[in-house]
């Protein structure tokens, strides 16, 4: 009895020391965050500021485009996760349940594409971008992100998976297919559209190379990239930089708060079933 | 040969089916098939003024064999992939592991350790480079607390792909922990019981139970932190600027083909860049499956 609570003390103690690991680098962002130029270089440093001001914060969003990238970034992730997810539902449907000539054929070159490093595509990518006209432009943020071989692979397993009979019997009643889909299928592939849509959703607002490349116009870019500008910007005005910092990561740590089950259960389950 | 000739309602169904899934098809070609080859083709061809492109032959290919900068950064790449690979597992499969044991609070744990994965790579980078930073960085305040001379990690070579690869493991640890624990959870507790029925140690029950009925699961977080290892780029872009006087030591292959694409103008030669990534990830995607045969077990 006696050791196995010393056992479970010390698994204890190895876990909460990795609590500290992975939460000190927060900690230090958001305190920085809070203090003056020179507390953030005081030596030996303070952990906590004299005074939380928000002097940090204010001069970011201060900053000429901080506010408009902001809304770009809201605009890019939404655009992707609901247009992404939409599509790849729609195909994914099509190609678990209706047999037409040359489905497989598709599909196994929609497989294909999951094989293949992205980079290869970026370049030109980038030229058909060029070529309609739409570099520097919110649209080029978010138009080959649409379009996705994983989310379809993802989501005609989940429709493969539903028993044939509620389509049958709908199909009875006079449904054509898409309203089966829309109003009898999707509903019930609900755990998968939410876990695709939390990893395209990360995947959006996250990304730095694409918008990179896309945009140069500051008034065009999302958030990541202004980040790496901010670094030359602010030189050592390391507060002004962990604000950006903790305004970047801001909406994506509350929705992972609020619906943290379903961040970790998606991505659980993709271990599991690959 | 007896093919029966569609009804008109089968022929509707069709229809439908060519309806639906022509959206994405549409999009994955014109976004994905066409720049694939297209990216092939360019490989063999040389970028000159207004962008113009002339036939080169395999001249990118050649040069790139001869580029010393090229050969640097898929050292660089391999460097952090051999780095934070095994280590990263091995830290997760302890942390999942220590997970699974019946104590309270998992969940809680879960929660925070998974935390560093939804977080931007861009907003980490930025505050792993003041911890770095060799006069005020928290890292070098913590050395010196245990009578630790601290350096500027993050500008010497020496220490450059080890601080990034530290960013690395603590970003992904908590993720792939959390697909071990799944893993470790859909393990039924009756091998468990049978072993300890016959009296068979900690060790022994590592061996011979877990890990084979984990292998999957460890096969499959491999594949994918070996493959993200290979694309790195975020955090070094973040955090060895190109001023950096460490850059060549820290450039990975992402990158190069990022500045000759981008950058420099190369579109042909970074294309090529692009092929041999490609080439390299089939290959090792082969000899991981081929390999797998000999440790992973799926029942």
């Amino acid at each position: 009895m006696r050791k196995r609570e010393i056992k479970k003390a010390l698994i204890h103690l190895i876990l909460i020391a990795g609590i500290g690991v992975t939460i000190l680098p927060f900690f230090w962002m958001i305190t920085t965050a809070f203090k003056t130029q020179g507390e953030s270089v005081q030596m030996p440093p303070i952990w906590f500021p004299s005074a939380w001001r928000l002097d940090a914060f204010k001069e970011v969003l201060a900053k000429p485009n901080f506010l408009m990238v902001y809304k770009n970034t809201i605009i890019t992730t939404v655009v992707t996760v609901l247009g992404q997810v939409g599509l790849c539902a729609m195909a994914g449907y099509g190609f678990a349940r209706i047999h037409f000539p040359g489905r497989d054929i598709l599909f196994v070159l929609i497989l294909g594409v999951l094989m293949i490093p992205p980079q290869i595509f970026l370049m030109p990518q980038y030229l058909i971008i060029q070529n309609m006209g739409l570099l520097n432009t919110i649209p080029a943020l978010f138009l080959p992100n649409l379009f996705s071989a994983f989310g379809t692979f993802l989501l005609r397993q989940s429709f493969l998976s539903l028993p044939k009979e509620l389509e049958e019997a709908a199909m009875l009643d006079g449904c054509n297919r898409f309203q089966i889909f829309l109003r009898i299928m999707l509903p019930l592939t609900k755990s998968s559209l939410v876990a695709l849509s939390i990893m395209v959703m990360k995947f959006a607002w996250n990304d730095l190379m694409w918008p990179l490349i896309v945009n140069t116009s500051a008034k065009k870019m999302t958030l990541a990239p202004t980040l790496a500008s901010m670094i030359s910007e602010y030189g050592s005005n390391y507060p002004v930089q962990m604000a950006g910092a903790v305004l970047s990561i801001l909406p994506i740590v509350i929705l992972f708060i609020i619906f943290q089950k379903q961040f970790i259960e998606g991505v659980a389950s993709t271990g599991v079933k690959g | 040969m007896g093919r029966k000739k569609p009804s008109r309602r089968e022929v509707k169904d069709w229809l439908w089916g060519y309806g639906m899934v022509a959206p994405l098809v549409a999009g994955l070609a014109v976004f994905y098939f066409y720049p694939f080859v297209q990216s092939i083709y360019m490989s063999f061809t040389k970028t000159g003024a207004f962008n113009r492109s002339t036939w080169n032959g395999i001249s990118n290919y050649v040069e790139l064999f001869g580029d010393e900068t090229f050969w640097q950064s898929l050292k660089n790449t391999l460097v952090y992939v051999v780095m934070t690979v095994p280590v990263g597992i091995l830290l997760s499969i302890v942390m999942a592991g220590l997970l699974n044991s019946k104590i309270k609070g998992t969940s809680f744990y879960r929660t925070v350790y998974f935390l560093p994965s939804v977080t931007m790579a861009a907003a980490i980078s930025l505050v792993w480079r003041w911890i770095y930073n060799g006069d005020y960085g928290l890292l070098n305040v913590i050395l010196n607390f245990f009578g630790i001379k601290g350096i500027s990690w993050l500008t010497n070579p020496n220490t450059v792909m080890i601080a990034i690869g530290i960013v690395g493991i603590w970003c992904s640890c908590g993720y792939n922990t959390i697909i071990l624990l799944a893993g470790l959870q859909g393990i039924s507790s009756n091998y468990y019981e049978a072993a300890s029925i016959d009296g068979a140690g900690p060790w022994y029950v590592f061996w011979k139970i877990t890990f084979p009925l984990l292998s999957p699961t460890i096969f499959f977080v491999m594949v994918t932190s070996l493959i993200n290892g290979l694309k790195t780029f975020d955090m070094v872009y973040m955090m060895v600027p190109t001023a950096s006087p460490v850059y060549k030591e820290a450039q990975t292959v992402v990158m190069y083909f990022y500045r000759n694409a981008f950058e420099y103008g190369n579109k042909g030669y970074a294309s090529s860049i692009a092929v041999m990534m490609f080439a390299l990830i089939m290959l090792i995607t082969i000899f991981q499956m081929r390999f797998q045969k000999k440790w992973v077990i799926y029942d």
